[in-house]
């Protein structure tokens, strides 16, 4: 086709390290077309950053591209010198990266960081420079530019900045933009933001995006053409909703079929089993075969040829180019056990908080005299039943992690009271608190950081039981290490590694068997998914389920993923700023959410679905600081449905039937009609 | 009779804490990987195998017998080894390879008359009949001391290649070509190069030394080769030990510090920045200076000449030791503040652990590679710092040998006509090389083990 701009053809990019030669990027062809979104869909590790970065020439030391032809306008990039190839970065091809943190210089003032692509690029000085700066600024949608222009990077939040990192890669007028994981470090809320900013972007200057995403959602949204990666490889290419209508490859269809929703609550989800095989090795036949549940004989040992499925799709599969044995469509999974959670409602709540607050002092002047406290948790109120999830949902920066930590007494709470089967915690010495710890475990989000990189697995699992005391000899105590790996699913032969050779599904899992050595009643899992892959993330959860009927676990989920909510828990507390806004049973509140807050944060989370046209309730701004909330209610500066009493009177929670409580004035018929 | 100096136990000491790090490393995989990555690292392994002879030489003379043979003195192995340098004193200053002294004395000739000459040494080249043979000699040795060296050589690199082959299930050639390409696991050609060198050094001097002062005499007529052989046990110990005692000030406060937070670490951060705020040199001092008198008058009751020596060295040491401790502290504060909010120390919270097992599991062992880093950047830091100490007359005693104190001694002898040059060459020579390997070793180290750079 003639609308061609940038052709891929047989990229091959290899890394060199000490385990040998690591083929990130093992043939991979497709094509750009003007003006269109191609999204490279895939999970960690198979090769789409790299991919991006080959095309651009910045790859990290050892990284080198071995093999294929990248075609811009006819030239190729690969073969450019690196000083030609200096005009085409930030020129031709831009990028915007996934953290915004890191990718901003915290010393330059924003103004002089888009300066620089516009002197590099478009030879702009002086007060011109400025003016395109401004423009730049406006273009993104970032209020109040000439002040911006001066602000150093810390002055902005999240959403800002990724703004301000989109104006810079505008800044060279760059015919494709490459973004790489633009939205995963950022609230559900501030996404929507962006993803609709860069569509706009697509319309107005007619760009071409080439996205790199692992989120399903994302893709629906922005896309126009999907390639699946998989260990190196393109295994699927494909328009949009042809895609998202028949998902050709087993492994995209099994991503799909991993996706936590309310639908498939009854039920087990579809997990991938084991792991993307190591790029070091040679393959004979077809990457996916090992954890394929299609496979049938010509996939070990033949590697599958593209095969156009029809005009709109194409696949690297071999059930599109041999007659498969016949298997009933559709994946087969386990009869789901009876749901969870329905035993114990008679019962009374394991845990009962009233009142929670932590307050962190603020310090300032010369005497370091306290002037304020950051309430990041201001008074919330929770109850968990026995057996039971409850699920707190919340943007980074609302207080969740902090309530989960002072529940477990990990911090401890400036005030309210928190009470498990009766007995109050937060008055309780170091001493006597210590065997409640038994009952309270947690579950971290980041499997990488939570355990000792310098301690055996063995050691890990024990820890808690030797400082509670449990399993008389160390005999006994091995003994239960090994019934716990293997009831989360691992081989007891693995207690003697360290936790560097396992995978973070793997991690994970340790973690969860580390928590469960002292038998506890509850555990706060502080977002032990969100680090994993989609189809890792189904294993974790189907493990969770599986426990909490095994064992009657009670779980309070922290989470700012909406499906996995839907998915797992029993109720749902919603909290801004440091208070809950709303609380009831799951389906209750995701089927008729009645905070304008929740409404909002529901509506914004991408659906893997382009035919669900949906209604993103636009929230302006960030969340603002628990350090001074605004006076009234806290969302209301962000509210689409604020009124005058909002602004003076922080709302009280009304009673909306089965346990469905909502603080605010729509509701509580001081209002008078809403002031949209 | 075997004697035990105060540093000598300390030094000891040293060794087997030092083997037993070893033996936790061969169990620990991670360490394994690092230390791994410093084996593979050329320039590191070549550091280490000259940083290996100076700890053999310093360690030969940290073994001390009370010697029969030489009237009672405290003696030690190296000294034995050497006893042929040690007891070949001149009268006064002569060059290296000299037969002559240096300066004209007055020589009463058999038929009683009186001139001024340059007098034959009593030992140095007292083996050349005629002086002029010198040349000749000198060379028909060194080429002698070379060959053998290349035999040894040959013999070693031969046994590697046989260790390669085998382990590699190779034939000969191909270990050879292995090594020569740089492609084994080891660094062989800069293991052997360093070797080499090494070698050839080492029979040279056994060739030599006997027969000639090699780096001259100095002005009382002793060996200068011998004396800056005896300084490297001076370096190694202010270098290790005062590591040893600074240690336990900088691990156990700074995780205080970072742990407990609060006004634990009010204090302990007033403490090191007070500490601090004194100038270094002038505590030192200060320090020195009392142990001085203290010592003189209390002379009898701290034994003989050299334990007064020796105590004066573990006095030093103990003082840079209190002074230093302060960075290494501040290090491991910052470091510690930032494992304590770690999710794995969290858990342990959780868990009910006690404070001191999460220190000793959870913090310390993440803290070594810090301590590591620093303990051997410190070290040539010290080896200077004992030189410049002793140049002011605040460092170990007169009697000690040290490089300082060689430095010291020269100063004067710069402003003579000709000049007096190989003492402070010897003393520069042997302590850039020390301190240079030490170094490149430490980068190594560094390499290795920060996590910023794997």
């Amino acid at each position: 086709m003639t609308d061609v701009l940038l052709r891929v053809e047989g990229l091959r990019t290899v890394l060199d390290t000490a385990d040998g030669e690591v083929r990130a990027v093992d043939g991979v062809d497709f094509d750009l077309r003007r003006g269109r979104t191609f999204a490279i869909l895939g999970e960690s590790g198979c090769g789409k950053s790299m991919t991006a970065f080959s095309l651009l020439r910045l790859l990290p030391p050892g990284g080198r591209v071995a093999a294929g032809r990248v075609l811009l306008d006819g030239v190729d990039l690969l073969r450019l010198s690196e000083k030609a190839m200096r005009r085409v970065r930030g020129g031709r091809i831009a990028m915007i990266f996934q953290e915004p943190q890191t990718a901003l210089n915290p010393v330059m003032r924003v103004g002089d960081q888009i300066g620089e692509g516009l002197v590099r690029h478009r030879g702009l000085r002086g007060r011109a420079l400025r003016a395109e700066a401004r423009e730049l600024l406006v273009q993104v949608g970032i209020p109040d530019p000439d002040r911006r222009l001066d602000a150093y990077p810390h002055q902005l939040s999240g959403g800002m900045k990724q703004r301000v990192i989109v104006a810079m890669a505008l800044a060279g007028r760059p015919d494709i933009l490459i973004a790489d994981e633009p939205t995963t470090a950022l609230d559900v809320t501030i996404q929507a933001q962006v993803l609709a900013l860069l569509r706009r972007l697509q319309e107005e200057l007619g760009m071409t995006i080439l996205l790199i995403t692992h989120d399903l959602g994302v893709v629906a949204e922005m896309a126009h053409e999907v390639g699946v990666m998989y260990a190196g490889e393109l295994v699927e290419t494909g328009e949009r909703d042809a895609f998202f209508a028949h998902p050709r490859h087993p492994y995209a269809r099994r991503l799909f079929a991993a996706l936590p929703d309310a639908a498939k609550k009854a039920g087990r989800l579809v997990s991938i089993p084991g792991m993307v095989p190591p790029l070091t090795r040679r393959f004979t036949g077809c990457r996916f075969t090992e954890r394929c549940d299609r496979a049938f004989a010509p996939c070990a040992g033949e590697i599958p040829a593209w095969t156009p499925v029809d005009d709109r799709q194409a696949v690297r599969c071999h059930l599109y180019t041999a007659t498969p044995p016949a298997v009933a469509e559709g994946i087969a999974e386990p009869a789901p056990p009876p749901p969870a959670g329905a035993i114990a409602d008679a019962k009374g709540p394991l845990l009962e908080v009233r009142d929670l607050g932590v307050h962190f002092p603020v310090r300032s002047g010369l005497l370091r005299r306290v002037s304020g406290a950051i309430r990041a948790v201001d008074g919330i109120d929770l109850r968990i039943p026995e057996g039971h999830t409850l699920a707190l949902v919340g943007e980074s920066g609302c207080g969740k992690t902090t309530a989960g930590k002072a529940l477990l007494q990990l911090i401890r709470p400036t005030r309210g009271s928190v009470r498990f089967e009766g007995t109050e915690l937060t008055t309780l010495e170091r001493a006597a608190l210590r065997p409640y710890r038994r009952a309270l475990q947690i579950i971290f989000q980041d499997p990488y950081a939570s355990m000792n990189p310098r301690m055996r697995v063995d050691r890990i699992v024990e820890e808690g039981m030797r400082s509670q005391g449990l399993g008389n000899t160390p005999g006994e105590r091995q003994d239960r290490v090994d019934r716990l790996l293997e009831q989360v699913g691992m081989d007891p032969a693995v207690k003697h590694r360290y936790p560097h050779e396992f995978s973070g599904g793997q991690r994970q899992r340790i973690c969860i068997a580390r928590a469960l050595a002292v038998s506890p009643r509850l555990v706060v899992c502080d977002e032990p998914t969100s680090a994993l892959d989609v189809s890792v993330q189904a294993q974790i959860l189907n493990l969770l389920r599986a426990l909490q009927d095994e064992l009657g676990l009670a779980y309070l989920f922290i989470t700012h993923n909406m499906s996995v909510v839907e998915y797992l828990a029993h109720e749902v507390a919603v909290m801004y700023l440091g208070r809950i806004v709303e609380f009831g049973p799951t389906e209750r509140v995701m089927a008729a959410p009645a905070h304008p807050y929740t409404r909002a944060l529901l509506s914004a989370v991408p659906v893997p679905d382009p035919r669900a046209r949906r209604d993103v309730i636009r929230l302006g701004g960030d969340p603002p600081s628990p350090h001074s909330p605004p006076a009234g209610c806290h969302f209301h500066p962000r509210c689409p449905e604020a009124m005058a009493v909002c602004r003076t009177v922080y709302p009280e929670a009304v009673e909306r039937g089965d346990g469905h409580r909502v603080a605010c004035h729509l509701y509580t018929g001081q209002g008078d009609t809403p002031s949209r | 009779m075997w004697v035990i100096l105060w540093t000598d136990a300390l030094l000891y000491l040293l060794v087997g804490v030092a083997l037993l790090g070893v033996w936790q490393v061969r169990r620990s995989p991670h360490l394994l990987e690092n230390w791994c990555r410093v084996v593979r690292n050329p320039l590191g392994m070549a550091a280490s195998v000259v940083l290996g002879v100076y700890g053999v030489i310093g360690l030969a003379d940290s073994v001390h017998v009370r010697s029969a043979a030489a009237e009672g003195q405290v003696v030690s192995m190296l000294d034995v080894l050497l006893t042929p340098l040690r007891e070949s004193t001149e009268t006064s200053y002569s060059a290296p390879f000299a037969t002559h002294g240096f300066t004209k004395v007055s020589v009463t000739h058999d038929d009683g008359t009186v001139s001024r000459a340059y007098p034959r040494l009593t030992h140095g080249g007292s083996h050349l009949e005629r002086p002029q043979e010198r040349g000749r000699d000198i060379l028909v040795r060194a080429l002698k001391a070379l060959a053998l060296a290349a035999l040894v050589w040959l013999a070693l690199a031969a046994a590697a290649a046989g260790r390669v082959a085998r382990r590699r299930a190779a034939g000969w050639r191909a270990a050879v070509r292995i090594m020569a390409g740089g492609r084994d696991v080891l660094p062989w050609r800069a293991l052997l190069v360093t070797v080499g060198v090494l070698l050839a050094l080492l029979f040279l001097a056994v060739e030599l030394a006997p027969r000639y002062h090699v780096l001259g005499t100095d002005k009382v007529g002793q060996d200068v080769f011998y004396q800056t052989l005896k300084s490297i046990r001076t370096g190694l110990v202010i270098g290790t030990l005062t590591t040893l005692v600074m240690l336990p000030f900088a691990i156990g406060l700074g995780v205080a510090a970072g742990y407990f937070g609060g006004l634990v670490d009010d204090v302990i951060q007033y403490v090191y920045t007070t500490l601090n705020s004194i100038p270094g040199v002038l505590l030192i001092a200060a320090a020195i200076l009392t142990v001085q008198i203290y010592m003189a008058n209390h002379a009898d009751a701290l034994g003989t000449l050299e334990d007064r020596a020796d105590l004066r060295l573990l006095a030093l040491c103990i003082i840079l030791g209190i002074t230093s401790w302060t960075g290494l502290c501040r290090l491991l504060r910052a470091e510690t503040l930032k494992l304590r909010e770690v999710e794995y120390v969290q858990a342990s919270l959780g868990f009910g652990v006690s404070h001191t097992g999460i220190i000793t599991r959870h913090v310390v062992p993440n803290l070594m590679h810090i301590v590591l880093i620093t303990v051997a950047l410190d070290f040539s830091g010290l080896v200077l710092a004992e030189a410049v100490l002793s140049y002011v007359n605040i460092g170990v005693d007169p009697t000690t040998n040290s490089w300082g104190n060689m430095i010291n001694s020269s100063r004067l002898e710069m402003a003579r006509e000709p000049v007096v040059w190989w003492n402070l060459a010897a003393a520069f020579v042997f302590m850039f090389t020390m301190v240079l390997a030490a170094n490149v070793f430490a980068d190594a180290v560094r390499d290795a083990f920060d996590p910023r750079r794997s």
